[in-house]
C-alpha cells in the first residue's frame, strides 16, 4: 500500500468528475435546490388537513364546532350532505369527515350523552392518528365553552403545559432538511463510486491499471477518498449554507462534529457503492440494484417515519445500515446539541459497518478484477 | 465496368468546416464525389476522414458549409428522412453498431425490420447475405463472440440489407487480419458487380487497399490534398507506391525528415532470455483460446506476432503480463516464473493494450503525469520525464487536449508514451499501430528500433501490417490459438516460395483452414424496398421493441432483480412503515410525591404508548437524558400538586417533548393531551359525581378502509406505485443512454427510424415487464400479505398500464438529454425517488404539502396512481370513481413522450 498511489489515483478521479458537467450540475442541484424544496414542502405533521362536516343539527353549537376548524391544522371545513360523505372520502378528497347528528345540542344539554361520528381515512396514516386527536380536542373545547354558559364550572383547574424541545414549533421542515441532506449523501456517494467503477470496467481502463504497480486496495481507497471528499464538501455546503442560512434551521450542536461523522458515513457508503458495482455486472444491473438498495435506506432508516414504530425485525435489519446510525446521530448533534460523549456509540457503529463493507468490497473487487 | 457518361456526383461538399470544441476536424472542405465508383478517403488519422463520412451519412449535424447527397441538402431533415433508406453507413470500430448479445441472424433481422421488410423478405435477404459472405454457419452465434473479421462482415451485411445506393464504410478493415481483409474486399467487389449503380465511399488506413480503388481523396489536417485515380496520384508525385505518393503530397513542414525506416540488424548477443512461454494454454469454458504455445524471446529482440483477430494473440500477451492466469503452462520473464502480485516485475514491463484504455477524462499531459506518478517517479522527475515523452512522441500540440477529441493515431502514440514512461526493459505492445497513418507508423517504428538497438529493450509486438512484420527480428504466425510458424520474415517467405510476406501468410492460413467454401453470388438484385411508411411505422417501432426484449431476455439477472427484488421491497417497506408510535420512553420528575401525583403518572405509564423509565431527580438530568435521545417525553409535576388540586387553585403540569423528530413529537403531544383530558374527567367524576359531567358527549372515531390501522394495508397499495416508478424508469433511461455511451445509437441516427418509433419501441418491452411486475406484486399483496382487495381489478389494471406508460416515459425523458450512464442514473434517482417518496402522498397527503413540492406532487403521476391504488385496494372503487386519476395518468403519457421526442437528437452534435 503506497499512499502516493492512492493520492494520485484519487486526483485522477476528481479530474474525471470535473469533466462531467451533467454530473456536477446534478450534484449542485441535489445539495441545494432539492433540499430546499423538500424541506419547504414538508407540512407540519398536521397541516391543512382536508376535513368535511355533515351538519345535521344546524344548531348554535354545531355551527361553533364547524367554525372552530381553522388553518394551519385544518383546511376550511366543507359542509357536505350525508350522501356526499362516502363519495368524497372514496375519492380521497377528505381525510376527515365529522358527522354531527340531528338534535345534538338538545341531547347534550339534556344529558343524553349524544355521539358525534368522526370518519377517518385510515390509509393516510400520517394524519389519521394526530388528526383525530386534534379533532377530539377541538370539539371538546367548543362543547366545554358552550356549556360554560349553561352549567356551573366544576372542571379541575389543572393545566398541561406542553413544550417541545429542540424544535419548539415542531416545524417538520427542520427535520426534513437534515434528512434530505442524508439522502443526498447516500445516493451520491454510492452512485459516484459504483457507477464510475462500472464505467471503467466497460471502457477497459481497470484492466489497464492492473499492469501497473498498483494494488486493488489502492484503487479502492483512491475512489473512496476522492468521491467521499466531493460528497463531504457538498454536504458541508448543504448544512451551513442551505440548511442554516437559507432554511434558517437553528443548529444546536457542533457542525465540525457532524462533518466528521459524515466522513465516517461516507467511508461506509462509498465502500457500499464499490461493493454493489462489483456485484452487478453491467450498468443496467447496477441501476436496478441501486434502486433496490437506496429505497429502503431512505424510507426505513428513521428519517421518514420514527424508528421506534417499526417492527422489531425491521429495526434489527436496519441497524446494519449506516444510514440508521447516521440519522440518529445527526438528530442528536444538530438538534439536541449532543457531543461526542453522547453519539460515540453511533460513530463506533458507523466505523464498524464501514470496515465490514470495505472488507467485503475489497474481497469482491479483487475477484472482480481477476 | 461501364462508366456512365458523367453521372451527377453522389455527394457534393462545399465549404464544410467542423470543430470539436477547440479542435478543428474539417477546414473548409469542398469536394464532388463521383457516383457509381469506389471512392477511397486516404490520409493519416485525425485528418477528418471519419467526420466527413459521418456528415455525408447524415449522422452528424453540419456546423458550417453545405452538403448535398443523392440530389438533396443534408441539412434538411425532410430530405434526410427521404434518402436515409438509400444510404448505408458502417461506422469505425469493430462491430460498433452491432448488438453484442444478439446473434448474427438477430442483428440482421433487426436492421431488416428497421427498413420495413416483411418476414419473408427478411428471411430471403438474410439467407442470401449470409451465404454470400460465408457467414451461414455462424448465424446463431452472438455478435460478441465473433472475430474482428467476422464482425466486420456482419456489419457489412447489416449495411447491405436494404440495398443502399450509397455505401459508406469507415475504415472497415482496420484491425482485421490479411486473409479476412482480402475476403472483405472480394466481397465488396462481388456486390458491386451485382449492383453496378452503387456508390461506395470508404476510408482506409491501408494504402495497398487504396491502390485498388477507382478514385481517391487524399486528406491532411482537415483539408483535401489531392483527388484523382491512384494512377493519377502516382503520376503527379512520381512515386512508386501510394505510401510514398501520400508522403510526397504532404506539405513540407510535415514531410521534413521523413525517410523510410530501417532497423539495423541485431548484433549477436549472449542470448539471454527475456520472455519465455512454455506450453501456454488458455481455456474459457470449452473454448480453447490459446493452445500449447511456446516461444522464447531474447533480450533486446523485436519479436512480432501476426494473426487474425481472435486467434489468441491478445490472450497470449495477457498471460505474459500476468493479467490472465494460464490454464496450463508457464510464462517466464527475466528467467523467473511470472508472479502477478510482484510489483517489482510491473516496473520492468510496459504494456499497451489493444483497445485504447487510457482515461478519456484526463488530458494527454495529465494521463502521462498520472502514470509517471503511479510508477513511483519522484515529483521533481515527473515533469521532466513527461516533457521528454511529449517531445519524443510528438504530442506537444495536443498536450492539453482530451484523448476523445484526438484521432486514433495520436491516441495510440499517447498509449505508447504511457507504456514507456517508466523506462521498462520489456515492452509488450498489442497492435500498437492499428489505424495509424504511414508517417506516424514509420516514426513509431523508428522509436522501437532505437529502443531495441540502443537501450536493449525487448519488444514483443503484435501487428497486422506486413511491412512492420518485416522490421521484426523474428515473427510468429498464429491462427486459432496455435502458432503456425515462428522464424525470420525471410525464412517464412522462402518456405512458402512467396514473393511477399502477405502472400506467405495467406498461404499458411489457407493451409490451416482448408479450402474456403466457394462464394455464392448474391441473389438476383432484389427490388428496392417499399418507400418508408411516413412518419410512423409500426414495423420499425417493433424492431426496437424486439431488440430490447431480446437483450432483456439475455440478461436473466436483470429480470430476476426487477421481479424478485421488488417483491421483497414491497414487503419490507409495507411492513416497516408504521405511523402508530408505541413504546415511547418517558420519565417523570415528580416534585410532589403524593398519591395524586402518582395516580397522574400511572395513567401515562399504564398506556400502551409509553414505557416508564427511571424517574428524574432534577432538570439537569432531564437535559442530559433527553439529549441522548433516550427520552421522548418528560413530565414534571410541581410541588404541592395534590394540595393545590384539593384547594381548587390552578396548577400546571409540565410536559417536555423531544421535538427533534416532529412527526413523533406530534403523536406524543396528541397522546399526552388525550390522557390529561381523560384524567381530569375521571377526577371530576370522582369528586362531583356524574352530575358534574353533564353535557358529556362521545366522539366515535371510525378508522375507515383500514379499521385496524394496519400499516401493511395502508402502505402496500402505496409502495406498489413507487416500485412501478423507480424500476421501470431506471431501466428505460439506461437502455437509451447505454446506446449513446457504447455507440450503437448511430443506428438510430442513420436509419429511417423516427424519434417516436425509437422511443416507444424501446419503451414497450419495459411496459410489459412492469405489468408483469405489477401482476406479481398485486397477487402477492392479496394472497401472501392478505391485503384486502375491494375494488375493480380491471380498473386497477388499466390504471397501472397507464401509469407504467408514464413512468417508463419518464426514464426516456431523462435519457434524452443525458450522455453518460452514471449521470443518467443519478438524475433518475433524484427525479424519481424524491418526488415519489416525498411529494406523492405516500405519507403526507399532497393536499397538505406546500410550495414547489406541492406543485410537483399535484402533477406527478405517482400521486394519481397512489389514489387509484388505495382506492382499488381499500375503498372498493372502480372505473366511475377513478375518473380523475385516469384522466391525469392518460394525459401524462403524451406529454412526457412528446417532450422526450423533442429533446432527443436525431443526429450527433
Amino acid at each position: 500500500m503506497r499512499l502516493r498511489n492512492v493520492w494520485n489515483l484519487g486526483i485522477k478521479e476528481l479530474r474525471g468528475l470535473w469533466r462531467d458537467p451533467a454530473m456536477l450540475l446534478l450534484i449542485v442541484y441535489a445539495f441545494s435546490l432539492s433540499i430546499y424544496t423538500e424541506s419547504k414542502a414538508m407540512p407540519e405533521s398536521l397541516s391543512n388537513a382536508a376535513i368535511a362536516v355533515v351538519d345535521e343539527d344546524r344548531s348554535t353549537l354545531s355551527e361553533r364546532i364547524v367554525s372552530a376548524f381553522t388553518p394551519p391544522y385544518f383546511g376550511t371545513p366543507r359542509l357536505i350532505s350525508t350522501t356526499e360523505m362516502d363519495r368524497r372520502m372514496d375519492e380521497g378528497l377528505d381525510t376527515f369527515a365529522l358527522d354531527i347528528p340531528p338534535d345534538f345540542q338538545r341531547d347534550l344539554l339534556a344529558g343524553r350523552h349524544p355521539a358525534i361520528q368522526l370518519n377517518v381515512d385510515a390509509t393516510r396514516m400520517s394524519q389519521a392518528f394526530t388528526g383525530s386527536g386534534y379533532v377530539q380536542q377541538i370539539v371538546s373545547a367548543e362543547v366545554q365553552e358552550f356549556l360554560a354558559g349553561h352549567r356551573e364550572d366544576t372542571a379541575l383547574p389543572v393545566e398541561l403545559a406542553l413544550r417541545a424541545r429542540y424544535n419548539p414549533a415542531l416545524d417538520a421542515g427542520w427535520f426534513g432538511a437534515i434528512n434530505s441532506v442524508i439522502d443526498a449523501v447516500t445516493m451520491l456517494s454510492i452512485i459516484l463510486t459504483g457507477a464510475a467503477l462500472i464505467r471503467e470496467k466497460e471502457h477497459g481502463t481497470v484492466e489497464h491499471l492492473l499492469v501497473m504497480p498498483v494494488t486493488a486496495a489502492e484503487i479502492m481507497l483512491s475512489k473512496i477518498w476522492s468521491m467521499g471528499l466531493v460528497v463531504l464538501l457538498a454536504s458541508s455546503f448543504a448544512i451551513t449554507v442551505v440548511v442554516q442560512m437559507a432554511l434558517q434551521v437553528p443548529v444546536a450542536g457542533s457542525v465540525p462534529l457532524f462533518i466528521a461523522a459524515a466522513a465516517l458515513m461516507l467511508f461506509a457508503t462509498t465502500s457500499m457503492g464499490i461493493f454493489l458495482a462489483t456485484v452487478a455486472g453491467s450498468m443496467p444491473q447496477f441501476g436496478l440494484l441501486l434502486m433496490l438498495v437506496l429505497f429502503p435506506l431512505q424510507v426505513l432508516s428513521g428519517g421518514m417515519t420514527p424508528r421506534e414504530s417499526m417492527p422489531d425485525i425491521i429495526q434489527a435489519v436496519m441497524s446494519l445500515a449506516p444510514n440508521t446510525h447516521f440519522v440518529i446521530l445527526s438528530q442528536g448533534i444538530l438538534f439536541r446539541g449532543a457531543g461526542l460523549g453522547v453519539v460515540w456509540p453511533q460513530l463506533l457503529a458507523l466505523a464498524l459497518i464501514g470496515a465490514v463493507l470495505f472488507w467485503l468490497a475489497l474481497r469482491q473487487f479483487r475477484r472482480f478484477l481477476a | 465496368m461501364t462508366a456512365l457518361p458523367d453521372p451527377p456526383p453522389v455527394a457534393e461538399i462545399a465549404g464544410v468546416s467542423l470543430r470539436y470544441r477547440k479542435v478543428v476536424a474539417l477546414d473548409g472542405v469542398s469536394l464532388a464525389i463521383p457516383a457509381g465508383r469506389m471512392v477511397g478517403l486516404i490520409g493519416p488519422d485525425g485528418v477528418g476522414k471519419s467526420s466527413l463520412l459521418s456528415l455525408i451519412a447524415g449522422a452528424r449535424v453540419i456546423q458550417q458549409g453545405r452538403i448535398r447527397v443523392l440530389g438533396g441538402d443534408m441539412a434538411d431533415a425532410h430530405h434526410r428522412a427521404q434518402i436515409c433508406p438509400r444510404i448505408a453507413y458502417m461506422p469505425q470500430g469493430l462491430g460498433r453498431n452491432l448488438y453484442p448479445t444478439l446473434s448474427v441472424a438477430e442483428n440482421l433481422d433487426f436492421f431488416g425490420r428497421l427498413f420495413g421488410h416483411g418476414p419473408a423478405e427478411r428471411a430471403r435477404r438474410i439467407d442470401a447475405l449470409l451465404a454470400a459472405t460465408g457467414m451461414s454457419p455462424f448465424r446463431d452465434r452472438p455478435a460478441a463472440k465473433l472475430s474482428g473479421g467476422m464482425k466486420q462482415k456482419l456489419g457489412l451485411c447489416c449495411a447491405l440489407i436494404h440495398d443502399p445506393d450509397l455505401l459508406i464504410l469507415d475504415e472497415p478493415t482496420t484491425g482485421v487480419d490479411p486473409l479476412s481483409r482480402r475476403q472483405f474486399w472480394e466481397l465488396i467487389a462481388r456486390i458491386r458487380r451485382d449492383r453496378p449503380g452503387m456508390s461506395v465511399i470508404t476510408a482506409t488506413a491501408y494504402m495497398e487497399e487504396a491502390a485498388g480503388f477507382d478514385w481517391l481523396v487524399a486528406m491532411d489536417a482537415g483539408r483535401v490534398l489531392a483527388t484523382g485515380s491512384p494512377a493519377e496520384l502516382l503520376a503527379r508525385t512520381g512515386a512508386e507506391d501510394l505510401d510514398r505518393a501520400f508522403i510526397a503530397l504532404l506539405p513540407d513542414s510535415e514531410r521534413r525528415g521523413h525517410e523510410p525506416v530501417s532497423i539495423p540488424p541485431r548484433r549477436a548477443e549472449d542470448g539471454e532470455t527475456a520472455i519465455e512461454a512454455r506450453h501456454l494454454t488458455m481455456r474459457f469454458g470449452d473454448f480453447t483460446a490459446v493452445d500449447n504455445v511456446s516461444f522464447r524471446i531474447d533480450k533486446g529482440e523485436i519479436f512480432g506476432f501476426l494473426g487474425s483477430n481472435g486467434c489468441g494473440k491478445t490472450t497470449t500477451m495477457k498471460m505474459l503480463t500476468g493479467l490472465l492466469e494460464p490454464s496450463e503452462g508457464t510464462a517466464r520473464l527475466f528467467g523467473a516464473e511470472l508472479d502477478p502480485s510482484d510489483m517489482a516485475v510491473r516496473h520492468r514491463v510496459g504494456f499497451m493494450s489493444q483497445s485504447f484504455s487510457l482515461y478519456s477524462e484526463l488530458t494527454v499531459r495529465q494521463n502521462l503525469d498520472l502514470h509517471a506518478r503511479l510508477f513511483g517517479m519522484e515529483a521533481g522527475q515527473v515533469t521532466d520525464r513527461v516533457g521528454q515523452m511529449i517531445e519524443r512522441f510528438g504530442l506537444a500540440g495536443v498536450a492539453d487536449e482530451l484523448p476523445d477529441a484526438l484521432p486514433l493515431g495520436i491516441r495510440q502514440r499517447l498509449s505508447l508514451a504511457v507504456a514507456m514512461i517508466h523506462g521498462p526493459e520489456i515492452l509488450i505492445l498489442d497492435e500498437p499501430t492499428s489505424g495509424v497513418d504511414p508517417v506516424a507508423r514509420d516514426a513509431f517504428w523508428r522509436i522501437l528500433g532505437e529502443l531495441s538497438r540502443h537501450d536493449g529493450v525487448t519488444i514483443f509486438v503484435s501487428t497486422h501490417f506486413m511491412n512492420e512484420a518485416e522490421l521484426c527480428d523474428r515473427i510468429s504466425l498464429m491462427h486459432a490459438g496455435r502458432v503456425l510458424v515462428s522464424d525470420t520474415a525471410e525464412a517464412i517467405k522462402r518456405a512458402k516460395g512467396a514473393a511477399t510476406l502477405d502472400d506467405a501468410f495467406v498461404a499458411y492460413l489457407q493451409e490451416a483452414i482448408g479450402d474456403e467454401p466457394p462464394p455464392v453470388p448474391l441473389a438476383d438484385a432484389p427490388e428496392a424496398p417499399a418507400a418508408p411508411g411516413g412518419w410512423f411505422s409500426l414495423r420499425r417501432m417493433l424492431s426496437y421493441s424486439r431488440l430490447e426484449s431480446l437483450q432483456l431476455r439475455r440478461d436473466p439477472i436483470r429480470l430476476t432483480l426487477a421481479l424478485v427484488g421488488s417483491l421483497i421491497l414491497m414487503f419490507v417497506i409495507g411492513y416497516g412503515i408504521n405511523m402508530d408510535v408505541e413504546d415511547l420512553s418517558f420519565a417523570v420528575l415528580d416534585r410532589d410525591q403524593t398519591t395524586t401525583s402518582r395516580d397522574y403518572v400511572l395513567d401515562i405509564a399504564g398506556s400502551r404508548y409509553f414505557t416508564e423509565t427511571e424517574p428524574l431527580a432534577d432538570y439537569e438530568q432531564m437535559d442530559a437524558r433527553m439529549r441522548t435521545g433516550q427520552l421522548a417525553l418528560a413530565v414534571e409535576i410541581p410541588p404541592g400538586f395534590a394540595r393545590d388540586l384539593a384547594r381548587g387553585s390552578p396548577v400546571q403540569v409540565g410536559a417536555w417533548i423531544d421535538g427533534a423528530n416532529p412527526t413523533r413529537a406530534e403523536t406524543v403531544q396528541g397522546y399526552v393531551q388525550g390522557m390529561h383530558a381523560d384524567w381530569i374527567m375521571r377526577k371530576t367524576r370522582e369528586a362531583h359525581g356524574d352530575q358534574a359531567v353533564q353535557g358529556d358527549f362521545e366522539l366515535v372515531t371510525r378508522f375507515r378502509y383500514n379499521p385496524d390501522v394496519k400499516s401493511l394495508v395502508a402502505m402496500v397499495p402505496a409502495v406498489i406505485p413507487l416500485l412501478l416508478l423507480l424500476i421501470p424508469a431506471v431501466l428505460t433511461t439506461l437502455s437509451v443512454v447505454r446506446e449513446k455511451e457504447l455507440g450503437s445509437i448511430i443506428n438510430f441516427y442513420v436509419t429511417p427510424v423516427t424519434r417516436l418509433e425509437f422511443l416507444i419501441g424501446k419503451q414497450l418491452p419495459y411496459v410489459a415487464l412492469a405489468m408483469l411486475n405489477f401482476a406479481l406484486m398485486t397477487a402477492f399483496a392479496v394472497f401472501a400479505f392478505r391485503v384486502p382487495f375491494t375494488g375493480s381489478l380491471t380498473a386497477f389494471t388499466l390504471a397501472a398500464l397507464l401509469y407504467v406508460g408514464a413512468t417508463t416515459a419518464m426514464g426516456l425523458l431523462i435519457s434524452s438529454f443525458m450522455r453518460s450512464q452514471a449521470a443518467a442514473l443519478f438524475a433518475t434517482v433524484l427525479l424519481t425517488m424524491i418526488p415519489g417518496a416525498q411529494y406523492s402522498g405516500l405519507l403526507d397527503p399532497v393536499s397538505s404539502l406546500q410550495g414547489v413540492g406541492r406543485a410537483i406532487g399535484e402533477v406527478y403521476p405517482t400521486t394519481h396512481f397512489i389514489i387509484a391504488s388505495r382506492g382499488a385496494f381499500s375503498k372498493g372503487l372502480g372505473f366511475d370513481d377513478l375518473g380523475m386519476a385516469f384522466a391525469a395518468l392518460a394525459a401524462a403519457i403524451p406529454v412526457i413522450l412528446g417532450l422526450s421526442a423533442l429533446l432527443l437528437r436525431k443526429q450527433a452534435k
